[in-house]
């Protein structure tokens, strides 16, 4: 008998395609764990007018594209999406399904898991694979700088979410060819419960601290909101942003928008400034592609000072006053 | 009258506990713990929406006995009963084993219940699973990462920001809704309303007997992850120390650094005397 070709799902997020490059990233990693178990790599894109998509997705290393194209399809429904997917598992029983770790991804993995009695783990840091098809996920694990690999042992398939900015796209090429399979939408598809009212695009800034090149960030060492506030001085100073870390967040010292790590934003920045900070697995887990770390802490053995290229001992706060005061005398454009 | 479910978890207070080196486990007994801090948001909205109209609030939480804390918590509060679910066979229970029992708990001790509040993650796991996956036990509509809500007889709707995109939901109760961290500040319970609490509130136990759970039941329906190893993550850089005073080391840092910092920011910060 022959056996079932072995596959892996990437699923199409491509809300935001310009600025998360998550779904491309994925279908990176996915054809490196595929090449251990000779599987194929399988994006799924839902939605309407997604040519372009369908165009990338080949690009950028998938196999096969699963594409449901149609007009009710328009903009995101986390019902009719979930409804179509655990329709295509069910019939195609795929060996695991990555998604991008988005708002959106963070609210369908884990019901589309539960649809297919599986289990998922989230924000995975790195994804792994035994020759036998086992998926090994390290995640961040609670409670500071460690990490778990967990494993989904007898359910399929094995599901993943997986933060923007942890893996690496593999570049475009628009010469590859993937075998497209246009699907119609089940007529039977359930209403959704939930009803659209409006749905318009926030207006953003000028730019994201997720493509910021310089990023200050602070944690609690900072002492206070006033000094934590200086950041933004030397983050002007430098043409960068400021992040923050989640205690700082819930102590209102800066806006949620700042937070760097698992529950915020992953950040690659050439180079990052990192002040009070301890370096808890939830605030570095969002550090994965900086450069050039600085980390300035009083407590030589902090974690974030050992993960620097650069590690002063200092008081955050003292020493954020001194370089802003020496970085003044030294600007010129 | 509408009845409101908040799922309320316990979380430790600090964001690193020690970490126990023989035993390679986390010495959760030095934790203090306290509310997810997202999950009393949750009550907050519930008791705003209790101001408005009538309304019961039961609190319900999974955890060890220490846990009933945060349930007389939200008692105090103002929320109107506390249910724990606590029982040795649910230790370690993942996501969707959570989120099963907590389904469980809420079709035997809540079956009119008419919207369900989670915070949308907690701040020791943030795997912000258990809301979406009670939903799908629920058979519910649900959104997650609400900011506001509104509700209207029968029907609920919802503000959140996801993905750089507004929406406004709609949907018809019972429904489920995960509060994010952007409103509902919640109120502080007061020093007499805890004392209350603590002292004279009964809050109700099920363990797995009473839920109907059997050794049977929870491996059908159980945890599907198992976490093989966890293991402190290698500190990867570590390369150059500077220490002594805050303005020697910045120019000790700037001296050695200040090509690559210059190159990047796309000014110079070269030190006069040396160019």
């Amino acid at each position: 008998m022959k056996k079932k070709q072995k596959s892996i799902w990437v699923f199409g997020d491509y809300r935001n395609y310009y600025q998360n490059r998550v779904t491309l990233q994925l279908i990176s990693k996915a054809v490196d764990l595929a090449r251990v178990i000779a599987a194929e790599v399988c994006a799924v894109v839902v939605g309407h007018d997604i040519e372009e998509w369908i165009m990338e997705y080949t690009a950028h290393g998938a196999d096969r594209i699963l594409a449901i194209d149609h007009p009710s399809l328009t903009s995101y429904s986390t019902e009719h999406y979930l409804a179509l997917m655990e329709r295509l598992a069910g019939e195609r029983d795929p060996d695991i399904i990555l998604i991008g770790a988005t708002d959106f991804g963070r609210e369908f993995a884990p019901r589309l898991a539960k649809r297919l009695k599986t289990g998922l783990s989230a924000d995975c840091v790195g994804l792994d694979i035994t020759s036998e098809g086992l998926l090994k996920q390290i995640a961040p694990s609670f409670g500071g700088n460690m990490l778990a690999e967990i494993v989904t042992e007898k359910h399929r398939p094995q599901m993943a979410t997986v933060r923007p900015g942890t893996f690496r796209e593999i570049p475009h090429n628009y010469e590859r060819t993937a075998i497209v399979e246009r699907l119609p939408l089940p007529v039977n598809l359930p209403a959704s419960r939930v009803r659209v009212v409006e749905y318009e695009r926030a207006a953003q800034k000028g730019h994201t601290i997720e493509n910021a090149t310089v990023i200050v960030c602070g944690g609690r060492g900072m002492g206070n909101k006033k000094n934590f506030k200086k950041l933004d001085e030397l983050a002007r100073l430098l043409g960068g942003d400021v992040g923050a870390t989640r205690p700082v967040v819930y102590a209102g010292w800066a806006e949620h928008d700042a937070l760097v790590g698992q529950a915020g934003k992953h950040i690659k920045p050439k180079i990052l400034f990192s002040f009070g900070i301890s370096g808890a697995i939830q605030h570095t887990a969002g550090l994965g592609e900086a450069d050039f770390i600085v980390a300035i802490n009083k407590n030589p053995q902090a974690t974030m000072m050992k993960m620097a290229d650069v590690a002063i001992a200092a008081d955050a706060s003292d020493l954020l006053n001194n370089l802003i005061k020496e970085l003044k005398k030294r600007i010129r454009d | 009258m509408l009845n409101i479910v908040v799922c309320i978890k316990q979380v430790p207070m600090v964001t690193e506990l020690p970490w126990d080196e023989k035993t390679g486990t986390l010495r959760r007994d030095l934790a203090a713990g306290m509310m997810n801090p997202a999950c009393k948001r949750a009550v907050e909205a519930a008791l705003q929406i209790k101001e408005k109209q009538d309304a019961s609030i039961t609190v319900i939480t999974m955890g060890p006995p220490a846990a009933e804390e945060v349930l007389r918590e939200a008692l105090a509060m103002g929320a109107d009963r506390g249910i724990l679910i606590c029982d040795r066979m649910l230790k370690g229970s993942d996501t969707y084993a959570t989120s099963f029992v907590l389904a469980e708990a809420i079709k035997k001790e809540s079956t009119d219940c008419d919207l369900i509040l989670c915070g949308a993650y907690t701040s020791d796991s943030e795997t912000a699973q258990v809301g979406p996956q009670l939903a799908e036990e629920l058979s519910v509509p649900a959104a997650a990462y609400v900011e506001n809500l509104d509700i209207s007889g029968r029907m609920l709707r919802v503000r959140r920001l996801v993905d750089h995109f507004r929406e406004t939901l709609e949907m018809e109760c019972p429904a489920l809704v995960t509060i994010s961290m952007e409103r509902y500040e919640p109120r502080y319970a007061s020093f007499a309303g805890l004392n209350k609490s603590f002292m004279e509130r009964d809050i109700a136990v099920l363990d797995a007997e009473v839920l109907g759970l059997t050794a049977a039941s929870l491996e059908a329906r159980g945890s599907r992850t198992k976490v093989r190893r966890v293991f402190i993550r290698k500190a990867q850089k570590g390369n150059v120390m500077i220490t002594g005073a805050a303005a020697n080391a910045v120019g000790e840092f700037l001296d050695k650094y200040q090509r690559r910092i210059s190159a990047v920011i796309g000014k110079s910060i070269e030190a006069k005397n040396q160019t």
